[in-house]
């Protein structure tokens, strides 16, 4: 049974300019705009692998 | 009892002198009641048993006694999951609404409690619906159980509690790792008062906690629920979670109401089968302790807020530092009050706000990128601050919860 479900939208990878590698996901979570860290004991990063995973959102490559 | 006995040694040679001390006052010690020794090498002694009980570091709970609360004070229409006061989340869904506030009724001895008031009431509660607060421990914390050994321990919880309303109240922990529970109810005799309650959970030899940074307790308060909760029994032995078990012993009904509120306090989760003493922390320790979950940089109404030195990565980007408070859990999420509360300092322009940033982070610090500004020279130097403003209103927070 699901206790919480995050609401995830805009999520796209960040790259900060220095390398051509993704450091982060911004989205916005719960109404809040987030950098989201790749690791996945970070809760917000499990949510949003879970959500992919269930096909409810996608992340945008970074511009 | 009619003779005292005192005893020699049969194989010591030295002399025992019991001295009287220089009072004229009478003096009675009184020995306890059982065969015992008052302290020696052993652990079990009487003496060592009660300081173990009452010394050093025993409450497992951070923040149990409400004292901080970086995010806010108050927190109207508490979304499902949301953390409030540091370190303590609020779990509802479908049975109304709730606003949690940093209150400052607390019994003696405390300054602040953790409320939670209905403010929009489901007197019926059906099906899934479930409203409980919530404090998660990573399973590194919890090694000193046992658990999962022929060797685990009995835990004890105790804490304070008033509502308005009497009846029972639900409290688990429930073992993340193992998917394993433990449950009992304590009773609200006497509305709106304060209650200290205290429920001791026996030792679970099945399941070992992860030694790791992840949650492996949740400890749980259910405060009302639908039939997919309650529909079960009180689970007052460790077993297989049973969602049924998880809040059958439930009466309150915090949700039937707009004059519902519930207040606690004083949390601790100890080893052993007795609630001692609450242990007191300052409030520096306890925000130290938060802080590895979750730290805000909160500006001030009338003092600048200066974040650091940065420099020009480009024309228009800055980057800076920021080294944290405390070693994180985890890599943190960052979030902010928004991009144009961070300006940057140079002399052909003073201050100058920013429009996007973003944060890269680690465990110990994080690069903040912040974005198009006006062109300037690439490489200088600049100061980087976040704008004053009333009391929470600018912020930014790294965010590495459970």
């Amino acid at each position: 049974m699901v206790e919480y479900e995050m609401s995830i939208t805009n999520a796209q990878y960040y790259q900060d300019g220095i390398e051509d590698i993704n450091k982060v996901i911004n989205a916005t979570i719960d109404g809040e705009e987030m950098c989201v860290p790749l690791d996945p004991a970070n809760r917000h990063y499990a949510e949003i692998l879970k959500q992919v995973d269930e096909g409810t959102i996608t992340i945008e490559e970074a511009d | 009892m009619s003779k005292v006995k005192i005893a020699g040694h049969a194989s010591g040679s030295g002399t025992l002198t019991i001295q009287a001390p220089d009072t004229s006052s009478s003096r009675t010690i009184t020995l306890p009641d059982s065969t015992d020794t008052l302290i020696g090498a052993a652990t079990t002694d009487a003496l060592t048993t009660r300081i173990n009980a009452t010394g050093g570091r025993k409450n497992m709970v951070i923040n149990g006694a409400m004292q901080v609360s970086q995010r806010g004070t108050s927190f109207a229409a508490i979304g499902n999951g949301d953390y409030s006061l540091d370190r303590w989340g609020n779990s509802n869904a479908n049975i109304g609404v709730y606003t949690v506030t940093q209150d400052s009724d607390a019994p003696d001895g405390f300054a602040n409690s953790y409320k939670v008031d209905c403010t929009t009431a489901d007197a019926s509660p059906t099906g899934a619906d479930y409203l409980f607060i919530f404090q998660k421990i990573e399973g590194q914390d919890l090694q000193c159980w046992k658990k999962g050994t022929a060797s685990a321990e009995s835990i004890t919880l105790s804490f304070w509690v008033k509502s308005n309303k009497t009846g029972d109240i639900q409290t688990n922990l429930y073992d993340t790792d193992n998917t394993r529970i433990i449950g009992n109810t304590i009773t609200i005799n006497s509305a709106g008062t304060w209650e200290q309650k205290s429920l001791t959970f026996a030792g679970d030899t099945t399941g070992a906690f992860t030694n790791d940074t992840n949650d492996s307790l949740k400890i749980e308060w259910w405060l009302d629920a639908g039939s997919s909760y309650s529909s079960g029994s009180v689970p007052t032995s460790w077993e297989a979670v049973a969602t049924g078990d998880r809040a059958a012993g439930t009466t309150l009904a915090l949700a039937d109401s707009t004059s519902n509120y519930l207040n606690i306090t004083g949390v601790q989760l100890e080893l052993g089968t007795a609630a001692t003493d609450f242990e007191y922390r300052s409030y520096g320790e306890e925000l130290a302790l938060c802080q590895r979950y979750y730290e805000r940089f909160v500006a001030d109404a009338s003092v600048e807020m200066l974040i650091g030195i940065g420099f020009n990565y480009s024309a228009t980007t800055v980057f800076t530092n920021y080294p944290f408070k405390q070693v994180k859990r985890v890599i943190p999420t960052f979030t902010s009050s928004g991009a144009s509360h961070f300006e940057r300092l140079t002399p052909s322009v003073g201050w100058e706000a920013a429009s996007t940033i973003s944060a890269v982070a680690n465990l110990v610090s994080a690069r903040l990128n912040i974005a198009n500004f006006a062109s300037q020279t690439a490489g200088d130097a600049t100061e980087v601050r976040i704008t004053t403003a009333a009391a929470g209103a600018h912020w930014f927070a790294y965010d590495a919860e459970l």
